[in-house]
């Protein structure tokens, strides 16, 4: 069972891989800000994979928690930071 | 300027309500139901993430409640008043269902479009525009997060009086937008 | 076995919201593959592993599962609102959504 989650894990990575092509060379600012905030709901789920690889899940489910409420301000803040600007 | 309005409209019954210091003392004092509910709220929420049951932790626990209950009743419940809540909440309970039928259906869609082949050929977007009949704050953000949860449609633009503008991605999420859901949300909400 | 039938539909959904992401035509479009996708397959996914957490009962157990359906609330509120944020953002910067009269010149 752990090589199952080990397997999903490693999934999620090559899929994270595909939404940094998106961050890195997006046309637009907000492009890239799409692309992050994939990684980052990616991110969350991959944490509490790595608890469970790990046999620790009461402590990496605290850290996937904080990261969510951390994705979450960074891209509202950086979209606030961002509006009113011409030409993205 | 257009979020300058939705911002006044979301602080407006805070300022209402904290009019002067000794008004909000009163009514702070007054309706005590409320202060007893969110310290209920967020004690569950201390116990559930902490995780310990030793005294210590439960003291500390019940200081940081009760401070947090004094400086946020009036954000909770900004009416003050209980009455209906619990009906309000057994229906939204009641709508949640139904909510995530109709997201795993909206996703199959997006799923289906995403591994399409000619897939420029099937997506039309566009933004609609409708007037909503919804009228409180509350239900006015419950359905603007809906229409963004189901997929195919992200919510543009709300405005106080129910003025929406959806951003759907073909014609088949967009032509059925203000139909069944709105009037589940009047339901849940008690509005007619 | 639920758990793993959990955990393989929601990285398809994932694997949508992925391709999805690179797919789409522009980023108004792009941003409904990304923002909700993802939200579903992370609910599912998470759902997999609390209840695969629950397999040997224990009240710390049961304490931990409830943790990871909270964080699945979390991110059911706060996913549509990141979404509505940076739509916001990209109209308000003057951006016009794809349209599709003029594929050829808008696509080039």
């Amino acid at each position: 069972m752990q090589y199952v989650f080990l397997y999903a894990g490693l999934y999620l990575c090559i899929l994270m891989l595909l939404s940094l092509y998106r961050a890195v060379f997006g046309p637009t600012v907000l492009d890239r800000l799409v692309g992050v905030n994939a990684i980052g709901s990616k991110t969350v789920v991959l944490l509490i994979l790595i608890g469970l690889i790990y046999g620790r899940v009461d402590m990496f489910v605290d850290i996937s928690m904080a990261y969510a409420m951390l994705n979450f301000i960074a891209v509202l803040a950086a979209s606030r930071y961002f509006q009113k600007r011409k030409g993205l | 300027m257009v979020n300058r309005e939705q911002h006044e409209a979301s602080s407006q019954p805070m300022g209402h309500e904290s009019g002067g210091t000794t008004a909000g003392q009163r009514r702070g004092l007054r309706n005590v139901p409320a202060c007893l509910l969110t310290f209920a709220i967020l004690f569950c929420l201390w116990i559930l993430l902490s995780g310990r049951f030793d005294a210590f932790h439960l003291t500390l626990g019940v200081i940081s409640c009760i401070m947090v209950t004094l400086f946020s009743v009036d954000l909770v419940f900004p009416e003050g008043s209980l009455q209906g809540i619990g009906g309000t909440w057994l229906r939204f309970l009641g709508y949640v269902p139904w909510l995530l039928y109709q997201i795993i259906l909206a996703n199959l869609h997006v799923l289906y479009l995403v591994f399409h082949p000619r897939m420029m050929d099937l997506i039309e977007p566009e933004i609609i525009r409708f007037q909503s009949k919804l009228h409180s704050d509350l239900s006015l953000v419950t359905f603007a997060n809906s229409i963004t949860l189901t997929p195919g449609t992200i919510t543009v633009y709300v405005s106080v009086d129910g003025d929406f503008q959806v951003h759907a991605i073909d014609k088949k999420s967009g032509e059925a937008l203000p139909g069944e859901m709105e009037a589940r949300i009047a339901r849940v909400f008690g509005e007619q | 076995m639920l758990v793993i039938a959990l955990l393989v539909v929601g990285l398809v959904f994932f694997t949508g919201g992925g391709v999805g992401i690179l797919r789409f035509p522009d980023f108004f479009t792009r941003l409904h593959p990304a923002g909700k996708l993802d939200t579903l397959g992370s609910l599912l996914m998470m759902l997999a592993v609390a209840i695969y957490n629950l397999e040997h009962f224990s009240w710390e157990a049961l304490l931990t599962s409830l943790k990871i359906m909270l964080i699945v609330l979390f991110i059911f509120l706060s996913s549509p609102t990141a979404t509505h944020s940076i739509v916001d953002a990209g109209i308000r910067a003057g951006m016009v959504p794809w349209r599709k009269e003029t594929p050829e010149e808008k696509a080039e």
